[in-house]
């Protein structure tokens, strides 16, 4: 069916965007300023965070932590649900890029969260005397990790790379439902873990001088996992392009 | 600067994390650039 000749409609437009080739050349424009902008934002947020920003009367230093964990914790969530709508695109459109994205989104995923699980552990070992509690807080986000994994691994236990890609993606959608609970469990348990100190109804419970560099390193985390995800969609679409030209090549010489 | 070793691994461990997701991604495609050029030099990517 020519895309050209229809009338544009949302889901139309969706299509085109997500042609491979149309993908290639548009990523190839975005990704460059996106990477660069991800890391001048990432690492003046660091810095800031580090040697600028001011120590907690409590915690004192060891709060500068916080400007690792809490960005890798956004991501680790936020990646998820990046997750479950390319598995979600993949089950309803069936589109090959939809497959690609959920394929190269998980590892990225994964690594943020075991960031998030790290850090975590390593403020939390000076300030509760604990590398690990069993708390709601962080046995939620261990289960993303275990959902994340799973997704990995499933994707690429099939020989018919179909049969993965449709089984990860109801398994990325079922995990769903584990955002809220990531979300809420402070709140609906006692847990030791603190409650959220940004909330998008509310006033933020932080000192600016703290504030700013979070969400420098938020806002540069998050066009960072963007850029690496699309780096390595646009790797994944060469790799199949350069598969496909390979069996031509064969078939050609039999 | 309290608690030094806690928070120097917590960022070497992000650095260290990051960097080996970019590099992974560049390296990446830089040999699927490279294998593309060589199977169709017409080069539709």
């Amino acid at each position: 069916m020519s895309l050209t000749s229809s009338p544009a409609t949302p889901a139309r437009n969706i299509h085109r965007f997500a042609n491979p080739g149309q993908f290639l050349r548009l990523s190839g424009k975005i990704l460059p300023p996106v990477a660069l902008l991800a890391l001048a934002l990432s690492l003046t947020g660091l810095v800031w965070g580090l040697f600028f920003a001011p120590a907690d009367w409590q915690q004192h230093d060891a709060v500068r932590i916080m400007y690792v964990h809490v960005p890798s914790a956004w991501l680790a969530s936020s990646g998820y649900m990046a997750l479950a709508i390319a598995s979600a695109a993949s089950l309803i459109w069936r589109h090959p890029l939809a497959d690609l994205a959920a394929v190269e989104i998980g590892p990225v995923g994964a690594c943020f969260t075991g960031l998030c699980l790290a850090t975590g552990s390593l403020w939390g070992k000076p300030m509760w005397g604990a590398w690990w509690v069993w708390d709601a807080r962080m046995t939620s986000v261990l289960v993303l990790f275990f959902l994340y994994l799973g997704h990995i691994a499933l994707v690429r236990a099939f020989d018919d790379p179909q049969r993965g890609y449709r089984a990860g993606a109801i398994l990325a959608l079922v995990g769903v439902v584990n955002l809220p609970i990531i979300k809420f469990s402070v709140e609906w348990w006692n847990t030791l873990h603190q409650p959220a100190s940004i909330t998008l109804t509310g006033a933020p419970s932080m000192a600016p001088s703290m504030l700013w560099p979070l969400l420098l390193l938020g806002i540069g985390g998050t066009l960072g996992f963007a850029a690496l995800t699309t780096a390595r969609l646009r790797a994944a679409v060469m790799e199949r392009r350069i598969r496909a030209l390979v069996l031509a090549q064969i078939r050609a010489s039999e | 600067m309290t608690h030094l070793p806690y928070i120097a691994a917590s960022y070497g461990l992000t650095i260290l994390v990051v960097g080996w997701l970019a590099i992974g991604a560049w390296q990446r495609t830089a040999k699927a650039k490279h294998t593309l050029a060589k199977l169709d030099p017409r080069g539709r990517s």
